[in-house]
């Protein structure tokens, strides 16, 4: 039992720290774009700044030396996310996806020409992938995706429509799972392709979310050609695949250390506020519904932590990186919730308005949250992972 | 960072599960849970035996040598198996006030004799304002002829009914400030004077009403200084914060336990009912209470061992843990249905058991208010 980190990582948090405070861009921190409410500037921002980061190896740390990354330890890959995290680095969603996802999934799947092809590139920055996994009538239920791609002579040919594509308007390469043998069971005959974004048959269509943004697409694919060389790993076993992928370095961290970042704020607004002539920090209740939240969120910390610490022990969570992400999400719903009954009135409030405070966070908080336990495998699928596969808990 | 147990914890919570196991099955502990003693002389002699009672006091006093996480682990597996008796008083309440404040005469005498397995000892610290604040000691003590004469009323004093020592903390000096003039004495629990009578409880855990009826102490019987013991009454309410905490994390695993095994056994419409979604989230939910518990709880005692600041993370194991284990036990009855309503299945054990530790050294609404002050609310 030791929750001390060295003096090397400490060194390490200290660097991190000091040279985001001095590189992330001025009109960065104006926009403050919170998850979901990227536009076609915070984007080029974003993307800029990856590239930056793409420089000091810290984007695909985990990446081996050859392709571009750190080879970086676990525990200081924990406090990078979490230092990236804290301080609002400018990083997109699709970002994290492409560096935690698909390039680990090429890394164990993929052939040597698709390694050198993609995974130099994304640890540089250069190359965003959305992911093509959803379809309208596969949420949760994944495999009953019925996106086809039929062999054609020395291509693949795809047919189908996507949903729920997170910046494929924006990405350079779509992540696609689709199915190569419809006469197969439901989990077998699926295949990941990589697919360019701008081959011909590709239509991108958009879904405004909840805070009116640009951010979903549905992508349809009419006869799209792709090259053979385009599937990753084996023909038919593609949902094998994703599902290992999915147990690849999710510790949650950045939500814990983001959410963080809020309780200090509203720590920092109740100190600062008076309501009916007292200080809002003498109320009792606030005071609780505070603490409460420092408390959960400390939970929700030790528990991405817990995925971290056993990654560098050689260990592979799987359920544990499942009860991390949901209970961060609820807590993350809770601390909107909380932020909004302590705002009042004051916490509806748009950034448009000279009476907003704490720039809006906990409105936009209390919509994006809604976000967080279900995007990447909702909640309820998330608890049935921990009772299936952690506590052995029968299926029928 | 290791938020593991090295192999010295390992083989102690194996050696510690493996003599829980065999020497104290439910059937003893219901026996004793209806008896007025509450503890099994024989299962306190083995327990001694094996270096449980001295485990964390300095080798010189005759104790182990380990520190305070070592500690949390044996308390874990006590928690998890729900061992009856006065350990939790007189190691962590007795044991680590004489060592953290007594006088080295002090712990020359009564530390080896713990250790032993010797002496029983209690911490009559609340009275009837049932809270743990300074404000609330009335109990008073009056010097005399180089003597001092206690008089006052305590009450939910763990295990008084078989101490041969109390640790009475007593007001020897009012001024404006309620911790200031609160002074700790150990009182032999023969003294003339001194009653105690047995409370019926939820948990039939031993809590008694202690009355000190002008009970005559030495100055001697003095741990720590006169008029300065708040702050070692805050120590040790800290670390038996900690310690309840690692105590209820092993509680809240056995209760998901048992109630995991069950949902596989039990068959009802022809399936499992751990088959059922309802009862597989209720299970994800218990999991990830006792998880998120255990290290939040490994945290604080790891920095109470480390003798780093802990009030805020004791402060947070405790507001959590109180509330988590109140919540893995109610889910486990729910699973458990009506079989659980009766007193010969061994779920209402961990029930009573979550509800007592939930409330004793300050419940969650307390520990949030130590959590607000320490961030500077």
């Amino acid at each position: 039992m030791d929750f001390k980190f060295t003096e090397d990582e400490e060194a390490f948090r200290r660097e991190v720290r000091q040279w985001l405070e001095r590189e992330i861009p001025q009109r960065w921190i104006e926009l403050d774009p919170g998850i979901w409410e990227e536009t076609e500037e915070s984007w080029a921002l974003a993307r800029e700044f990856q590239r930056k980061l793409g420089q000091k190896g810290w984007l695909a740390p985990a990446y081996p030396k050859e392709y571009g990354g750190l080879e970086l330890s676990h525990m200081k890959r924990l406090i990078l996310s979490e230092e990236l995290a804290y301080n609002r680095t400018p990083m997109s969603i699709e970002e994290e996806i492409t560096v935690n996802w698909v390039g680990p999934s090429i890394m164990l799947f993929g052939t040597e020409k698709q390694k050198k092809e993609y995974l130099t590139k994304m640890a540089k920055g250069d190359i965003i992938f959305c992911l093509g996994y959803s379809e309208p009538n596969a949420g949760s239920d994944l495999a009953s995706l019925q996106t086809r791609a039929a062999e054609v002579g020395d291509d693949y040919v795809i047919n189908g429509q996507k949903t729920w594509c997170s910046y494929g308007h924006l990405a350079d390469y779509c992540w696609l799972a689709a199915r190569t043998d419809p006469d197969a069971s439901r989990h077998e005959g699926i295949s990941i392709f990589i697919v360019d974004m701008k081959t011909p048959g590709i239509t991108v269509r958009p879904l405004i979310n909840i805070l009116n943004r640009h951010s979903f697409n549905e992508v349809f694919f009419d006869d799209v050609r792709i090259p053979r060389e385009n599937l990753v790993g084996q023909k038919n076993k593609g949902w094998y695949q994703l599902v290992i992928a999915l147990d690849l370095e999710r510790s949650s961290i950045g939500y814990a250390a983001g959410n963080q970042r809020i309780i200090e704020e509203l720590i920092k607004y109740v100190k600062e506020t008076t309501r009916n002539g007292e200080p809002l920090a003498n109320d009792c209740l606030t005071r609780n519904e505070l603490a409460q939240l420092v408390v959960e969120n400390e939970v929700a910390r030790m528990m991405a932590y817990r995925i971290a610490w056993m990654f560098s022990k050689g260990l592979h969570p799987s359920y544990e990186s499942s009860m991390s992400m949901v209970f961060v999400s609820e807590v993350m719903r809770r601390t909107a919730n909380t932020g909004m009954r302590i705002l009042g009135h004051y916490g509806e409030l748009d950034r448009d308005s000279k009476w907003a405070v704490m720039n809006s966070r906990i409105m936009r908080m209390c919509l994006s949250s809604l976000s967080i336990g279900v995007g990447g495998g909702s909640n309820e699928i998330q608890r049935n992972i921990i009772a299936i596969r952690g506590l052995g808990l029968p299926r029928k | 960072m290791d938020l593991g147990l090295n192999e010295e914890q390992e083989m102690l919570r194996q050696s510690a599960r493996d003599f829980l196991r065999r020497e104290c099955p439910k059937q003893l502990v219901r026996q004793l849970d209806e008896s007025d003693e509450g503890y099994s002389s024989e299962l306190w002699r083995k327990m001694a035996e094996l270096g449980w009672m001295g485990l964390v006091f300095p080798e010189e006093y005759g104790g182990g040598g380990r520190d305070f996480s070592d500690l949390a682990i044996l308390l874990e597996e006590m928690g998890y198996n729900i061992v009856p008796g006065p350990f939790f008083s007189t190691v962590v309440l007795g044991g680590l006030t004489i060592l953290i404040a007594g006088s080295e005469e002090q712990r020359m005498e009564f530390l080896p004799k713990i250790a032993r397995g010797g002496i029983i000892l209690s911490l009559a610290l609340t009275e009837p304002t049932a809270s743990y604040d300074a404000a609330s000691v009335k109990t008073k003590a009056v010097a005399r002829n180089g003597e001092y004469v206690i008089k006052g009323t305590k009450l939910f004093v763990l295990n008084a009914n078989v101490a041969d020592y109390i640790l009475c903390v007593a007001r020897t000096r009012k001024t404006k400030d309620p911790e200031d003039g609160i002074t700790v004495f150990l009182v032999d629990a023969r003294s003339p004077g001194l009653k105690c009578t047995l409370l019926k409880t939820l948990a039939r855990d031993k809590q008694c009403e202690v009355v000190f009826d002008d009970v005559t102490v030495l100055e001697k019987s003095i741990v720590g200084k006169r008029d300065e013991g708040w702050p070692i009454v805050k120590a040790i309410l800290q670390k038996a914060a900690v310690a309840k905490c690692a105590e209820m994390v092993g509680g809240a695993q056995a209760a998901l336990d048992m109630a995991v095994n069950y949902a596989k056994e039990r068959v009802q419409f022809g399936r499992p009912i751990g088959s059922f979604q309802a009862i597989q989230h209720y299970c994800a939910n218990m999991a990830m209470d006792v998880g998120g518990s255990r290290f939040v709880t490994y945290k604080a005692a790891w920095r109470v061992s480390e003798g780093l600041p802990a009030a805020l993370d004791a402060a947070i194991a405790k507001a959590w843990v109180s509330e988590a284990y109140g919540r893995v036990a109610l889910s486990a009855h729910q699973i458990f249905g009506a079989i659980g309503f009766t007193m010969d299945h061994d779920i209402h054990l961990y029930y009573r058991q979550a509800k007592a530790a939930e409330i004793i050294f300050g419940g969650a609404d307390f520990h949030r208010a130590i959590v607000a002050r320490e961030l500077g609310l």
